[in-house]
């Protein structure tokens, strides 16, 4: 191939980096994958052929370095914002040939690399197993004598610290060497295809583009009222460098990412009172699971609760006193006591990042900070337009604020940039809570599928299945779960799956996969699942189930045979 | 029963009260507060046994604005003597709770309001809310550190515990001597056992009380129920105050002192009850079991031993023979009773008394099977004691203390020296119904009984 000379150094570097096993790159055990990033991202060596068409594929790309690109355009796509949805957006867009460019104003990775999913399983992973080792009944009916098992609190802090560098630092280098531009600065957009970025202090730039996707992701969310110190006051950011285990702390939210905290928390030996302004915990989980979460996650562990009020005022500690949060009636908003604890988690959700998006320079207007856009990920102008070559992915846009919904999402709107039609069905996005035992769950929950059921006119069926039932699970002596499945009694579609118990994070994509290339129920329950293995557990269920249709065919999605 | 007399006796004392408490002097306003009233009834704290002056509640098996039936339950009170399911007399809508889980109320004031219809359950809330601030009975104000700490009373008699420990220093919460900051697993362990929050003193940070503060207050933390009459070590030089069952006791034990009371004591040999219990011990029979049946056959001879003086001036037959005996629990002291001991063929009756000592631990009993004993027995033999005698319980006739059997050197008829096991009993009677002679022939035709204890298992 021939090359214009000032591109030539860098598509030969790029293409012999595609070609070699890149030294530097590093190497996690084969077959690592997380957070929907995929092989590239950590270096492991592909196929010959696959190489070969990548190589060609950078080398085409960055042909026009610096000329202007296809049509005129500076790039064929920029992404504002390098977490965890720009960049599986970037990745597949330099697979189908774009030429991109990721503008980033704080660190790669964002939030799930640096102050989210890869933090919080390290402390989770340190948490499981000291709650193991502490466990002595549990020790005891395994054979197994534990003496004093006990912890280094900044040991802990580093091994979460050093995984997040050593995972930002693969990303950065997995984007670079496939062609994606770094930019650095506060990417904002000043008109149609044109955005502009630049650190603070530096002089901007201005580059354009055929088309923009917005990953700006979120923060924590602060009520008001609430205020935070970074010590004793603090979000799921300061939480997870671990700086202090406190003696008594209080979370403040029992969603997954404060249910995920009481466990890291109890594990290290504080205490821990929930506060939730609904009337029970766990709202957003399917009710059954959520009672006997209750009763193996909650009930046994130094956790209480308050439900149905909200932390009116949070002071942090000072002078020797201790945090201070006043509690009101959610609904009637009087005041009904106040807590003091050594500390406060403000586990409440997220609020998207989009100030300085500069949207307003193309109407469009956020609702309570979410982009909005439409099934396609296309933004939506303040008449109700779309936007043409723009779209919004991951927490920004507020649809399933999760890290591989956000690459998801990216990977669609890559899709459709290059020629093809893609609608992402987001009810076979899997979600799962990593507390010990772990929660996961695709689909509808039991209430979501029968009011389903009820106004579009199908009956709904259920199916459970006890961990205790399984030999893996008891041979672990970790009997204590419980999988259940929703499904349509007259076609086999499977409406939603739900697991509480050992791996339950892992199980659930077989049945995330099902609902995704519409699977029915009566033809994987042949499927075959090796023993004794956790999978089993699945394996009940689909066989449990009772399907009425006598049909051929292995998916939903084909059109009846006449 | 008498729960249920209590319930109708009750209603209409706080139905005036009700109408004393909604304040409005003029005549029409009375006459609408009373048609209110019936379309917004009370729950009231119903009183579970003759005894009772006050009630814990557990906790509310019915949530605010749940439908009610007629029956369904309602809320699980804490009774001097077990826990008990309280039902509703009405249907309606559960429109508001007076009183939380963990407080007490006293027996026949409002601790919910039943609403007829859906309509009325804001109505009924704002006289909930009306209700606590007018009443003195439970001060919205007194916070207690969550629902599920075990709260002291909150009824008129000023909270013992607070007045009492006086000389302790009240725990060191930040505002107000009133409040309990405890942490969530001290607040667990002082519910698992039993401790009293306030009476603890708080070694955390601002005074707050910590786990080894609630075990420290227990002095010897134990979980498993102890079988026998062990009790958990007493926190020395403190003041603790009487749990419910407690308190019902030394009520009893202070009534029974305006009954004239005397004692006569029996030795009875027990060899052949001894062979009788080997034999059949492994068919689930138990010594227990053996005197009770025993005891009942014999007062069928001796009525007047089985009645009791009610009102001091006339005899109270009993129509059946109901042997109570006395259980020493964790924390007190109760007495399952085994009905109709005298009909019940003695394996059965083994079998009743098991799942009433189940029952009784885990504070489950119904009042009728603590309630309605006609004679008590009561055993400290297996101490070693060899004779006793026992406060007679009010409402009963006789208690018959039973010692421990030992072998003991007699002299037979036959001018011979031997050894037999031997028992003392030492029977406590109600002079005003029982005398001397009926009490001594009872005792004679039970020896007899025992000494020859083939009628014992027809």
């Amino acid at each position: 191939m021939s090359l214009s000379a000032p591109s030539a150094a860098a598509a030969a570097a790029v293409a012999s980096g595609a070609a070699s096993s890149r030294p530097n790159a590093i190497r996690p055990a084969a077959g690592l994958r997380f957070c929907g990033l995929r092989r590239e991202a950590l270096g492991l060596r592909s196929s010959p052929q696959a190489v070969a068409a990548r190589r060609s594929v950078a080398a085409a790309a960055t042909a026009g370095n610096g000329a202007a690109g296809s049509g005129g355009f500076d790039y064929d796509l920029v992404i504002i914002g390098a977490g965890v949805g720009g960049h599986g957006a970037a990745l597949h867009a330099v697979e189908k040939g774009l030429k991109t460019a990721i503008i980033e104003g704080d660190v790669v990775g964002g939030t799930c690399v640096n102050r989210g999913c890869v933090p919080s399983k390290a402390l989770l992973a340190v948490s499981g197993r000291m709650r193991e080792l502490q466990d002595e009944h549990h020790m005891k009916s395994l054979g197994l004598q534990v003496s004093l098992p006990g912890y280094d609190r900044q040991a802990v802090a580093d091994h979460a610290n050093n995984l997040a560098s050593k995972i930002r630092s693969n990303l950065t280098n997995s984007m670079k060497a496939l062609g994606v531009d770094i930019l650095t600065g506060i990417g904002t957009i000043v008109g149609k295809q044109k955005v502009r970025y630049g650190k603070v202090g530096f002089p901007d730039n201005e580059i354009t583009a055929r088309n923009i996707i917005i990953a700006t992701g979120s923060i924590p969310f602060v009520p008001k009222g609430i205020e935070i110190d970074g010590k004793t006051v603090f979000t799921s950011d300061h939480a997870l460098k671990l700086e202090s285990v406190p003696d008594w702390i209080a979370i403040v939210g029992s969603g997954y990412i404060g249910l995920e905290f009481s466990d890291v928390y109890t594990a290290l030996g504080s205490e821990v009172t929930f506060v939730e302004a609904l009337d029970q915990l766990m709202p957003g989980f399917d009710p059954e699971i959520g009672k006997l979460a209750q009763r193996i996650l909650i009930n046994p562990r130094k956790i209480d609760y308050h439900t149905g009020v909200f932390a009116s005022k949070i002071t942090p500690a000072k002078d020797g006193k201790p945090v201070l949060i006043e509690l009101i009636d959610a609904k009637t908003k009087e005041h009904k006591e106040t807590l003091e604890v050594d500390a406060a988690l403000i586990a409440t959700g997220r609020a998207p990042f989009t100030k300085g998006l500069g949207l307003e320079n193309i109407n469009v207007v956020t609702q309570r900070g979410f982009v909005p856009v439409d099934d396609r990920m296309q933004v939506m102008d303040a008449d109700g337009n779309v936007v043409p070559n723009l779209y919004c992915i991951g927490d920004a846009n507020g649809k399933l604020m999760l890290a591989h919904a956000a690459s998801a999402q990216g990977i669609s709107v890559v899709e459709q940039i290059s020629g093809r039609d893609n609608i992402l069905n987001h009810l076979s996005i899997p979600a799962a809570c990593f507390t010990h035992p772990e929660i996961s769950m695709v689909g509808l929950t039991e209430p979501q599928a029968r009011e389903k059921a009820d106004k579009e006119g199908f009956e709904v069926s259920v199916v459970k299945t006890s961990f205790k039932a399984n030999t893996k699970a008891l041979a672990e002596n970790e009997g204590d779960g419980l999988a259940k499945m929703i499904y349509r009694p007259d076609t086999g579609e499977i409406l939603g799956v739900h697991i509480l118990g050992l791996h339950a994070a892992d199980l659930i994509h077989e049945a995330s996969n099902a609902i995704a290339l519409g699977t029915r129920v009566q033809d994987i329950k042949f499927a075959v699942h090796a023993h004794p293995t956790l999978s089993e557990v699945l394996d009940e269920l689909f066989k449990a189930a009772k399907v009425k249709a006598a049909g051929v065919s292995h998916s939903v999605n084909e059109p009846v045979a006449a | 029963m008498a729960g249920l007399l209590h319930l109708h006796s009750t209603l209409l004392p706080s139905a005036s009260a009700l109408r004393h408490r909604a304040g409005a002097p003029a005549p029409s306003s009375s006459r609408r507060c009373f048609r209110v009233e019936a379309k917004i009834r009370e729950i009231f704290m119903p009183a579970l046994s003759s005894t009772m002056t006050e009630g814990k509640i557990v906790s509310w098996t019915a949530a605010e604005g749940d439908r009610l039936s007629k029956g369904d339950p309602v809320v699980v009170v804490e009774s001097d003597k077990a826990d008990m399911d309280v039902e509703t007399f009405h249907d309606g809508f559960l429109a508001a709770v007076l009183v939380p889980a963990g407080e007490s109320a006293p027996v026949g004031s409002a601790i919910a309001l039943l609403a007829e219809s859906e309509e009325e359950i804001p109505a009924a809330q704002s006289k909930a809310a009306s209700f606590s601030s007018g009443a003195s009975s439970s001060p919205p104000a007194q916070e207690t550190a969550a629902p599920e700490a075990s709260a002291p009373p909150s009824s008129p008699p000023p909270p013992a515990p607070v007045a009492v420990s006086a000389p302790a220093p009240p725990s060191p919460a930040t505002q107000g001597g009133a409040r309990v900051v405890a942490s969530p697993y001290a607040k667990k362990l002082a519910k698992d056992l039993g401790v009293d929050l306030f009476s603890v003193t708080g070694s955390g940070p601002g005074g707050r009380i910590v786990a080894k503060d609630v075990e420290a207050a227990l002095a010897a933390p134990k979980k498993a129920a102890p079988v026998t009459a062990a009790r958990p070590d007493v926190p020395l030089g403190s003041t603790v105050p009487f749990t419910t069952m407690q308190g019902a006791v030394s009520k009893n034990m202070v009534e029974s002192l305006a009954v004239p009371t005397f004692r006569v004591g029996y030795t009875i040999t027990t060899d052949a009850l001894d062979q009788l219990y080997k034999k059949i011990k492994s068919k689930g029979v138990t010594m227990t079991a053996l005197l009770a049946k025993a005891t009942a056959m014999a007062l069928v001879q001796h009525p007047v031993v089985n009645s009791s003086c009610r009102d001091g001036k006339s005899f109270t037959y009993s129509s059946s023979i109901n042997i109570a005996v006395a259980v020493a629990i964790d924390g007190g002291l109760i007495t399952p009773v085994l009905q109709d001991a005298d009909k019940v063929d003695i394996y059965s009756l083994s079998r009743k008394w098991k799942e009433l000592v189940d029952k009784a631990r885990a504070k489950q009993l119904q009042p009728h099977e603590y309630n309605s004993g006609t004679f008590t027995l009561s055993n400290l033999g297996m101490f070693g004691v060899d004779r006793f005698d026992a406060i007679l319980p009010p409402g009963t006739g006789a208690i018959m203390a039973v010692g421990a059997s030992e072998p003991t050197v007699v002299g037979t008829k036959d001018g011979r020296i031997g050894i037999k096991n031997q028992m003392q009993v030492n029977v406590t009677a109600d002079h005003r119904v029982i005398y001397g002679a009926d009490l001594a022939a009872f005792l004679q035709t039970l020896s007899k009984i025992i000494e020859d204890p083939k009628d014992l298992t027809f």
